[in-house]
């Protein structure tokens, strides 16, 4: 082997590490100008300064409450279930092979979804409590979806449709609890039917971190693991990969990250389904998806939010927006992939 | 006697106990609900009087039953139809994003044009129907396979998700009109009056027609393109029919319950266990078990939630989608 | 390449409830190239499969280096034994180089960096399989043969002292084959790689292999170098079928030809093959 063969494998690796390192920067700073923005800009303009001081704890007449109160708890939980929601998206995109087989589209938001409304409007909880039932749910619905599609092994397609069969379900039990809720708003309704920031607080946002921190560092510990199963269970247990444990593992952490963010949010349509897509978009082959999508979750979800806030001709719930944008894509991808010839 | 008269006799005694069984479930919806009632009131309602609550409550319980039998056949009438032209176990008005077509017409419809009269909604949702279904079937044919059930059904799945979003796009800024919608959303036959019935009969009753006619091109259908045409059929002008037939259906029940999905899946299902795949017998058998179910659903959802109402939107969801992962299940992947 | 001896010891395995391999005793010679044959649904797969523990073993045991290698860590076996397997998947877009360095994955460890020896495996199995000058270009956008040989690139990069590779050269045109069934000699003789594969051409088989193994029914045949292995009445034995076997001419190894009921010369050649096995 040549000396030069090695180093032309070695510079190609260095530069696509770099192009990745540059488009996981370039998507940051969209984030950060995204936030800044949302903390700005809303009914009203905010002076910087203003908002610097009241960042530092100092209390500025008014902004103290629009940007204290409003705005930063908005955009702190936005940024949280975007991330919560791309990881666990393109966790499972990435596990099963197949976009399709987004947790917003087999069932596991809806479950979490269904069990958070279930502990509010049925068992009056709140908090951390209904949180942690959530994920309970989530992982019940996955482990449901995943038994019933069993069948010497299970079939991507036979997945997907089973996971249409239990949204279905789950999605008319949320319907009928919150028809028979007192006195429900529209509004908090559409929360847990498309998702939403509306009226957040920074206190409920701390449980979400925490739930961050820990399924997160979990998935992206399994990162290079779940790489490998990309090309294939065999080659991957080839490679030495533990297929299984691995996709224990990926499913609670994606399940935990989903659920907890669905907890607080409801479940932001597609948001999930989308950021491993456009990530792959963006980023290519260069290296991992997992961090690129999280990125994109937050960005989704940010720039969906103000939309919905200000710069349509009435105010709109994150969900409707991503529900809006999310549903042409994935007819866009079914198109695509039906025209390739690629099989589903 | 012939092994196929045989099995012609067995169907159509299977047909007259269906019938027989819808007369009783019939019975059962009027003197069932939320309310208990006697047997002195459900003799005076019927003669007319409606004094006491127990009468009154009667008095309501006609027309919904009338309502859910009607939409009952139609769903499954309209499923059977749909399975039949796209040769797809998992057809259905609800799963391919045709009731919610239906829904989007109608709220536009009332949103931005003030639609009001009964006519009005009935036609738009049709039309609302029949341009989800197409959107929906040329996405999924599109590519190799033609329209397999996974595409179909994902197709189905992302229009009605789209559409959902859509309708509330449409219905948030409007809260004067977003409760009635809302309640109308879930899919249900309850407040169903004569007034409301009246105008929808002339459609349903085009669409019975209608689809009893295409019962033979559905058979022919069923073997394919190619051997259609080859045994005579104009396919493009069955396939045609038949799907009108079933837009009609469904838009026309769409408009007045509301979407009620899952019902055209499992019903046709059902009955091919009994009749096979004889769409001249399976097409009367379906609209009757179709019937029968819905008003089965219904009296369920007047039970189970007593003193309130579980809607048959609801009821049909919680029970079809389980048997929807069934049948699912039951198919082998290569088919799907 | 340290010579590493892999024997599979009254092995049984299967899929849900059928048993596939049924007491199957096989012993691979190290630093050769051994061939499976047999027929349909015999077992080859499976056997390849349960040899390289993507499968579990029923009952039996396989022994590499005299120790049972259901008890050693996954990542530990990957880097002693390598498996190629029949419809690997690569995923859409991804370059050549890229791919292969995948085959480093049991040499990293979850925090480990890119290392000099990383990248000097890579560079050697471009440069084995002769695909240096793939190295940046599409999977997806190469030749049948052009791919076998990028994967099998990869299997190399794994740098182990076996290889195992279930129907390398199925759905190739015959040249590819020959390219890949070449390649895979080459590394055989350089670097003493012990080569285990299925192959579905009894006579490429009997070409290539140092050893060549029979199945049937979920066992062990006959096992032996080519010219015990491939006569005419273990052909007709294992796939029952009648057959003549002569010397190849090009490669001095026994060659099968098959015997029909049409097509034939010599008198008492055409059999109706209906007292076959």
């Amino acid at each position: 082997m040549s000396l030069s063969l090695t180093a032309r494998v070695a510079e190609n690796r260095h530069r696509r590490a770099r192009r990745h390192r540059r488009l996981i920067g370039l998507l940051l700073a969209l984030i950060a100008a995204a936030f800044v923005l949302t903390l700005l800009l809303g009914q009203s303009f905010t002076p910087p300064r203003d908002i610097l001081r009241t960042l530092m704890g100092e209390d500025v007449p008014g902004v103290a409450f629009t940007v204290g109160q409003l705005r930063l708890p908005r955009a702190v939980l936005a940024v949280l279930a975007g991330v919560s929601f791309g990881l666990g998206g393109v966790a499972f995109q990435i596990m099963l092979r197949n976009p399709l087989a987004s947790p917003d589209i087999i069932g596991i938001s809806w479950g979490a979804s269904a069990a958070a409304v279930f502990a509010i409007v049925v068992l009056g909880l709140k908090g951390s409590s209904v949180s942690i039932l959530a994920v309970a749910a989530g992982l019940g619905v996955a482990l449901l979806v995943y038994g019933l599609s069993f069948r010497n092994g299970v079939a991507g397609t036979r997945l997907i449709l089973v996971g249409i069969g239990v949204s279905a379900m789950l999605e008319s039990v949320i319907a009928y609890i919150l028809s028979t809720a007192p006195a429900w708003t529209l509004q908090e309704a559409l929360r847990w039917l498309t998702g939403s920031v509306n009226g957040a607080q920074l206190a409920e946002t701390l449980p979400l971190l925490a739930a961050l921190a820990v399924f997160g560092g979990l998935l992206l510990s399994r990162g290079r693991d779940l790489e490998a199963l990309r090309l294939g269970d065999d080659t991957a247990a080839a490679l030495g990969v533990s297929v299984g444990r691995t996709r224990v593992l990926v499913i609670v952490a994606a399940v935990g990250l989903i659920a907890s963010a669905t907890a607080i949010s409801g479940p932001i349509a597609f948001v999930a389904f989308l950021s491993g897509p456009v990530a792959a978009r963006i980023v290519g082959n260069n290296g991992s998806l997992l961090v690129p999508a999280a990125l994109v979750g937050a960005a989704l979800v940010l720039v969906g939010d103000y939309c919905g806030q200000f710069l349509l001709p009435s105010r709109y719930p994150v969900g409707v927006v991503t529900g809006a944008l999310g549903a042409p894509y994935l007819i866009f991808l079914i198109v695509r992939v039906n025209r390739s010839g690629g099989s589903l | 006697m012939t092994a196929t008269a045989t099995a012609s006799n067995l169907r159509g005694l299977w047909l007259l106990l269906a019938a027989a069984a819808l007369v009783v479930v019939a019975a059962l919806s009027v003197a069932i609900g939320t309310r208990d009632v006697g047997l002195n009131d459900i003799v005076s309602a019927l003669s007319g009087r409606v004094g006491t609550i127990g009468e009154a409550a009667i008095a309501m319980r006609i027309p919904r039953t009338l309502l859910a039998l009607l939409a009952g056949a139609a769903l499954g009438l309209s499923g059977a139809i749909m399975q039949g032209v796209t040769r797809n176990p998992l057809a259905d008005p609800g799963i391919l994003g045709v009731n919610m077509g239906a829904s989007l017409a109608v709220v536009i419809g009332i949103a931005w044009f003030d639609m009001a009269s009964a006519y009005a909604y009935i036609f738009t949702a049709i039309l609302g129907a029949g341009a989800a279904a197409v959107f929906v079937y040329a996405i999924g044919s599109m590519g190799r396979g033609g329209a397999t059930p996974l595409k179909l059904a994902l197709a189905g799945a992302a229009t009605s998700i789209a559409f959902s979003s859509l309708v509330i796009a449409v219905v948030l800024p409007r809260a004067d009109i977003a409760g009635g919608i809302r309640a109308w959303q879930i899919g249900g036959v309850g407040g169903a009056t004569f007034e409301r019935i009246g105008p929808v009969l002339p459609f349903l009753a085009a669409g019975f027609v209608l689809a009893l006619f295409s019962a033979r091109k559905l058979n022919a259908l069923a073997l394919g393109d190619e051997l259609a045409a080859g045994l005579g059929e104009n396919v493009a002008v069955a396939r045609a029919l038949a799907a009108f037939a079933a837009i009609l259906l469904c838009g026309a029940t769409t408009a007045v319950c509301g979407p009620i999905g899952f019902l055209g899946l499992v019903v046709p299902h059902l009955c091919r266990l009994l009749t096979g795949s004889d769409h001249r017998w399976l097409l009367p058998f379906s609209a009757l078990a179709g019937a029968g179910l819905l008003v089965v659903a219904d009296i369920a959802g007047r039970i189970l939630a007593r003193p309130a109402e579980l809607d048959v939107g609801i009821v049909t969801a919680l029970v079809g989608a389980p048997v929807f992962i069934w049948i699912v299940r039951r198919q082998r992947v290569r088919d799907l | 390449m340290k010579p590493h001896t892999l024997i599979a010891d009254g092995l049984s395995a299967g899929y849900g409830e059928a048993t596939v391999l049924d007491g199957l005793d096989l012993a691979i010679p190290p630093e050769k190239i051994t061939v499976i044959v047999g027929a349909n649904a015999c077992g080859k797969s499976t056997l390849l499969r349960t040899l390289s523990r993507l499968l579990p073993a029923r009952r039996g045991k396989v022994l590499l280096d005299g120790k049972s290698i259901h008890h050693l860590p996954s990542r530990e076996l990957a880097r002693t034994l390598g498996l190629l397997p029949q419809s690997p998947i690569a995923p859409e877009g991804i370059a050549v180089a890229d791919l292969v360095s995948r085959g480093r994955h049991p040499h990293q460890g979850v925090f480990s960096r890119w290392r000099r020896e990383d990248d000097e495996a890579v560079a050697a199995a471009l440069a084995a399989t002769k695909t240096e000058d793939l190295a940046e270009r599409p999977v997806d956008e190469l030749s049948g043969g052009q791919r076998q040989r990028v994967w099998i690139a990869m299997a190399l990069a794994q740098e182990t002292d076996l290889l195992l590779l279930d129907e390398p050269t199925t759905f190739l045109d015959i040249s590819h084959q020959i390219e890949v069934l070449d390649l895979l000699t080459d590394l055989n003789q350089t670097r003493g790689t012990t080569v285990v594969m299925v192959l579905h051409d009894l006579n490429l088989a009997a070409r290539y292999a140092d050893h060549l193994v029979a199945m049937a029914n979920g066992r062990l045949h006959v096992a032996g170098p080519p010219e015990a292995v491939l006569t005419e009445e273990n052909v007709r034995q294992v796939f029952g079928l009648q057959s003549r076997i002569v010397t190849d001419p090009t490669s001095g190894r026994p060659a099968m030809l098959p015997i029909g009921r049409h097509r034939m010369i010599a008198e008492g050649l055409s059999a109706t093959n209906e007292d076959s096995a």
